[in-house]
C-alpha cells in the first residue's frame, strides 16, 4: 500500500476515532447517571448513620448539586483539556488511579492473552490435521469444557489443587508484601503469583481460539487451492502452514482483536478471584460505590482501546490476506 | 439474677463516671509475656476509601485507622470505659461537667506531642463538623477548656448520661489540629496519608492490595507495640479469603470476611481459634424493615402476624450457623438498659400468624393467597440473600406472598432514603445505649428521608415522650423505666420485625495472642497483640 494512502486511511480513522470515544463518553455519563444510587448515598449506607447536613456536605463537595447538563459539560470539558477528574471516595486524581492499577493488569491480560493464541492456535491447528482422531477428541472435549465452565471455578480448583493441597503457588495477590525482594527474585515472585490468573483467564481464551482455528482450518483445507496445491506436490507440512493456516487465521485475528480491545477491563471475575490489584476490580468498587469519575476513565480508557485495537485488526487484515480491501 | 445483673450495670457505669478510674480492668489482661516481633497479616474487605476516621466512618476503615488512630476511651466487654488516651476522667456533680487528664508523653507519628488542644478541636470541630453521630451529641457541648495541656474539660448544657460512650475510635478518633485545623477537613492531602497517635504507623496503600503499617516506636505505651508491621490485604472474593485463613496465608479474619456457612469448618481446626466477643460495643441487631406507608403494614397485627411467622431460632441456626443470638426486642441484649422481663417477641407460631391475619380482614383468596408484598434484599452478600429467600419462604406459609427485588448497595441505600420499598431487611449499631443507637430508629422526630433514620415512618407519641424523658434525664434509673416501658411497648407493636443480635467470628491463629480484649473487638489498637 502506497504511503500516502496508508496516511490518508489513518487520518480518516482518527477523526472517525475522536468522534466515536466523545459520543462513548457522553453516552456513558448519561447511563452512569442513569443508575440509581449516588455516591453520597452509598457512602451513608456504608457508614450506618446519616443526616441532611452530611448528604449535603458530600453533594455540594462531588459536585452533584449542580444541574446533569452542567455536570456533563464540565467533565467534558475536563476529558478535552486530558484531566480525567478526581475520585469521589479516594479523592485522588482518576488518571493516577489508572495508571496506578494499569500494569498489574495489563501483565495479567497480556500473559493470558500470548497464552491462549500460542497454545489455543497450536492446539487447533493439531485437532484439525488429526480431525476425526483420539488427539482431535481429547483437544476438542478440553477446549469446550474450559469454555463451558465458569472462570471463577476454575481459579477457585486451580487454587484447590496448587495452592491447597499442593502448596506449590500462592492463592492470592501479586506478591510477597514488605520481603524486601529485589531484582530476579522479586520478578520471580510475581511471576509465582501470576500463574494461577493467567492460567484461568487463558485457559477460557485458549478454549476459543483452538475451537475458531479448528474448525476455519477444516473449512479452509477442504477448498481447491489446498486440492491443488496438494497436486503441485507441495509438502504437506507446507500447505498447512501457508496455504491452510494463513487463510485460516482471519477469523482468529478478528477475535484476537476483540480480545486485545478487553485487556483493560475484561479480567474482573479473575481479578476478583485472586485479588489482583487491577483495573477491572477498581472500575467493578468503583460501580458499586457510584464512583462516577473513576467509572467515567476507565471507560473512557477501554473504549479508546477498543477503537484502536479495531484499527490495528484491519491493518493486520491486510497484512494477512492482500485480497482484503482497504476503506 | 439477671435483674441485678442489669442494675449493677447501670449503677457501674454511672460511678464510673464520677470517680477517677483506673480500671485497667485485670480480667482483660492476658496471661504469658509478650514477644516482641512478627508481622500480622490480615484481611481488609470491602476496601475503605479513606484511611482517616470522620472523613470516612465505615466498617473497614474503623478496622484499619483504629490501628493508626485512637480515641480517649475504650469499653470493656461490659461497656464500662476504660483508660486510652485520656488516663482518667471525672464527672461533676451536677453532671454536666466532664473533666479528663490526659496520659502523658503521647506523640502524632509525626512526632508533635498531643495536647489538650487537640483532643478540642478533634471534638468540638473536626468530628462535630464531619460525622453524623457525633454531631447531635458534640452540639450539646456549651465549653470546652484546657487549663494546662494534660487536661480537657467538657461542659454540657444538660446533663447526658451515655455521653461517656462517645469517646472510642470509632465515635472520635483524636486528629491532630495542626495538621487539620483551618483546612477543608475532607479533601486535606493528609487524608491520603494518616497521622494518629496508634500503636502503628502508615507506611503504604496499594489501592486494591494491601495497606502497610508499622510499629511506631514512638509510642506512648511503654513496652507496645509488640509487633512490628501489620499488613491488610485487600481480597474482595469471600471464598479466596477463606482459602487464604485456611492457608495461614493471613492470620487473623474478622467481621465478615468469612461467610457464616463457612465458620463452622474453621472451628473445627486444631490451629486456629474462634472469639464470639467483642462486638459489645456495636452490638448490632438486624431486622425485617417495614415501611408503615405500605397497606397492610400500618395494622399492627399483621407486623405481630409476620413476626410470628418466622422461626428465629432456624434463622440462628440454619443461615448464622449458631453464631449471634436471636432478639428479643429493639434493644440488644449487650447494650445497657437491656430489660429481659419485657423484652420478648411473638413467638415462632404459624397458626396464630394466620389468625391475626384473619382477624385483620385478610382472607386467602383461591390461590391461598391474602396479599402480596415486595421484599428488597440487603446487598451485603450471600447470608443476606438467603434471609430474604428464608422470608419468602416463611411468610409464604402464612398466605403472604412475597416477590423478592434485588438492587447493589446504591440503589439498596437509595432506595431505602427515598422510602421506595414495601419491606427490605436492615441493621444497625446501637453504640452501647439505645438513646445512641436505638431512639433513632423510632421517634417520630427522625422522620426523614435519609438511610438510617426512621424510614419505616412510624410513629406513636408515647414511644417520643419515653425516649425524650431518657435522652433528657441524668438519672440513669428514670433513663432504665423509661426504657423499660418502651421496650415493652415496641415489642407489643413490632414496627420493625426484629431477627437477630448480630456477632461477627474472630478467627486467628493460635499463635496470635491478646486479639479480642474489649467490647472494640478487633477494632481495638492492637498494641498489645503478639506472635508466641
Amino acid at each position: 500500500m502506497a504511503p500516502a494512502r496508508l496516511a490518508r486511511l489513518l487520518a480518516q480513522r482518527v477523526v472517525k476515532i475522536v468522534a466515536v470515544v466523545l459520543a462513548i463518553a457522553v453516552t456513558n455519563f448519561l447511563l452512569i447517571h442513569a443508575a440509581p444510587g449516588d455516591p453520597a448515598s452509598v457512602i451513608a449506607g456504608e457508614s450506618g448513620a446519616a443526616d441532611p447536613q452530611l448528604m449535603a456536605q458530600l453533594r455540594a463537595q462531588f459536585g452533584l448539586d449542580q444541574p446533569l447538563t452542567t455536570q456533563l459539560a464540565l467533565y467534558l470539558n475536563h476529558v478535552l483539556h486530558g484531566d480525567l477528574g478526581t475520585s469521589f471516595r479516594q479523592g485522588r486524581p482518576v488518571a493516577e488511579l489508572i495508571l496506578e492499577r494499569l500494569p498489574a493488569t495489563l501483565l495479567l491480560t497480556l500473559t493470558a492473552f500470548l497464552f491462549a493464541i500460542v497454545t489455543g492456535i497450536t492446539l487447533g491447528a493439531m485437532a484439525a490435521q488429526r480431525v476425526g482422531r483420539i488427539a482431535d477428541s481429547v483437544i476438542t472435549v478440553l477446549a469446550l469444557g474450559f469454555y463451558a465452565t465458569p472462570l471463577f471455578w476454575v481459579g477457585l480448583m486451580l487454587v484447590l489443587l496448587f495452592s491447597v493441597w499442593l502448596n506449590w503457588l500462592p492463592s492470592f495477590g501479586m506478591n510477597t508484601i514488605a520481603a524486601g525482594y529485589t531484582g530476579w527474585v522479586a520478578i520471580a515472585d510475581i511471576g509465582q503469583h501470576l500463574i494461577l490468573p493467567a492460567l484461568t483467564l487463558g485457559l477460557f481464551y485458549m478454549a476459543i481460539y483452538a475451537r475458531l482455528t479448528r474448525a476455519s482450518m477444516l473449512e479452509v483445507a477442504s477448498q481447491d487451492f489446498v486440492r491443488t496445491a496438494r497436486a503441485k506436490g507441495v509438502p504437506e507440512g507446507r500447505i498447512l502452514r501457508r496455504h491452510v493456516l494463513r487463510n485460516a487465521l482471519l477469523p482468529v485475528v478478528t477475535f484476537a482483536g476483540i480480545q486485545a480491545g478487553q485487556l483493560i477491563g475484561g479480567s474482573i471475575l479473575v481479578e476478583t478471584v485472586f485479588a489482583w490489584p487491577g483495573i477491572g476490580r477498581l472500575a467493578f468498587d468503583a460501580l458499586l460505590a457510584r464512583d462516577y469519575q473513576v467509572l467515567l476513565g476507565v471507560f473512557l480508557c477501554t473504549s479508546v482501546l477498543v477503537v484502536l485495537f479495531n484499527l490495528l485488526t484491519d491493518l493486520l487484515y491486510v497484512m494477512i490476506d492482500p485480497r482484503v480491501q482497504t476503506p | 439474677m439477671l435483674d441485678l445483673t442489669r442494675r449493677s450495670l447501670i449503677v457501674g457505669a454511672a460511678s464510673t463516671g464520677l470517680a477517677p478510674t483506673l480500671l485497667t480492668s485485670g480480667l482483660a489482661r492476658a496471661q504469658g509475656t509478650p514477644k516482641r516481633g512478627g508481622t500480622l497479616t490480615t484481611i481488609l474487605t470491602p476496601e475503605p476509601p479513606i484511611l482517616v476516621l470522620g472523613v470516612n466512618n465505615q466498617g473497614p476503615t474503623t478496622l484499619a485507622a483504629g490501628k493508626l488512630f485512637q480515641g480517649l476511651l475504650e469499653y470493656s466487654f461490659k461497656l464500662e470505659p476504660m483508660p486510652l488516651l485520656a488516663k482518667s476522667w471525672s464527672l461533676s456533680d451536677d453532671k454536666k461537667t466532664y473533666t479528663f487528664k490526659l496520659q502523658d508523653n503521647v506523640k502524632f507519628h509525626d512526632g508533635h506531642p498531643l495536647t489538650a488542644d487537640d483532643v478540642i478541636f478533634s471534638i468540638t470541630k473536626f468530628h462535630t463538623e464531619l460525622s453524623p453521630r457525633a454531631r447531635p451529641i458534640f452540639s450539646k457541648i456549651k465549653e470546652a477548656t484546657a487549663p494546662d495541656p494534660h487536661t480537657v474539660i467538657l461542659t454540657l448544657e444538660t446533663p447526658f448520661d451515655p455521653f461517656l460512650l462517645m469517646f472510642d475510635v470509632s465515635a472520635c478518633a483524636i486528629v491532630a489540629k495542626h495538621i487539620y485545623d483551618g483546612t477543608e477537613y475532607r479533601s486535606n492531602p493528609a487524608n491520603q496519608h494518616p497521622i494518629g497517635t496508634g500503636p502503628f504507623q502508615f507506611v503504604e496503600w496499594q489501592r486494591g492490595n494491601f495497606v502497610r503499617m508499622k510499629r511506631f516506636d514512638d509510642y506512648w505505651m511503654p513496652g507496645e507495640p509488640h509487633l512490628d508491621e501489620i499488613i491488610y490485604r485487600i481480597i474482595p472474593d469471600s471464598q479466596s479469603r477463606a482459602l487464604a485463613l485456611e492457608t495461614g496465608q493471613v492470620q487473623l479474619t474478622q467481621s465478615n470476611d468469612i461467610e457464616p456457612f463457612d465458620v463452622p469448618r474453621f472451628r473445627a481446626m486444631p490451629n486456629l481459634e474462634t472469639e464470639l466477643q467483642g462486638w459489645e460495643y456495636a452490638s448490632q441487631i438486624s431486622w425485617i424493615e417495614v415501611n408503615h406507608r405500605v397497606k397492610p403494614l400500618d395494622d399492627v397485627r399483621v407486623r405481630q402476624a409476620i413476626s410470628h411467622a418466622l422461626d428465629r431460632n432456624f434463622i440462628l441456626s440454619k443461615l448464622w450457623f449458631g453464631i449471634g443470638k436471636v432478639a428479643t426486642g429493639p434493644i440488644a441484649s449487650t447494650t445497657r438498659f437491656y430489660d429481659p422481663h419485657v423484652a420478648k417477641l411473638q413467638a415462632y407460631d404459624p397458626n396464630k400468624a394466620k389468625e391475626l391475619l384473619d382477624a385483620a380482614g385478610l382472607k386467602p383468596n383461591a390461590k391461598g393467597v391474602r396479599f402480596t408484598i415486595k421484599q428488597l434484599a440487603l446487598p451485603y452478600g450471600e447470608v443476606w440473600t438467603r434471609l430474604a429467600e428464608y422470608f419468602r419462604t416463611a411468610l409464604g406459609h402464612v398466605g403472604i406472598e412475597v416477590v423478592l427485588e434485588t438492587n447493589d448497595a446504591g440503589a439498596w441505600a437509595k432506595r431505602i432514603g427515598d422510602w421506595d420499598y414495601e419491606t427490605s431487611t436492615n441493621f444497625l449499631s446501637q453504640f452501647g445505649d439505645p438513646t445512641l443507637g436505638v431512639e433513632r430508629s423510632y421517634i417520630s422526630s427522625n422522620i426523614k428521608k435519609i438511610t438510617f433514620t426512621n424510614t419505616g415512618g412510624y410513629n406513636n407519641p408515647k414511644v417520643d415522650h419515653l425516649f425524650t424523658t431518657a435522652r433528657e434525664s441524668g438519672d440513669p434509673a428514670v433513663r432504665a423505666e423509661a426504657f423499660s416501658e418502651v421496650q415493652a411497648i415496641l415489642c407489643e407493636e413490632v414496627p420493625q420485625i426484629w431477627l437477630m443480635e448480630l456477632a461477627w467470628p474472630t478467627i486467628h491463629d493460635r499463635k496470635l495472642h491478646n486479639v479480642i480484649r474489649s467490647a472494640m473487638g478487633p477494632n481495638a489498637a492492637f498494641g498489645q497483640v503478639y506472635f508466641e
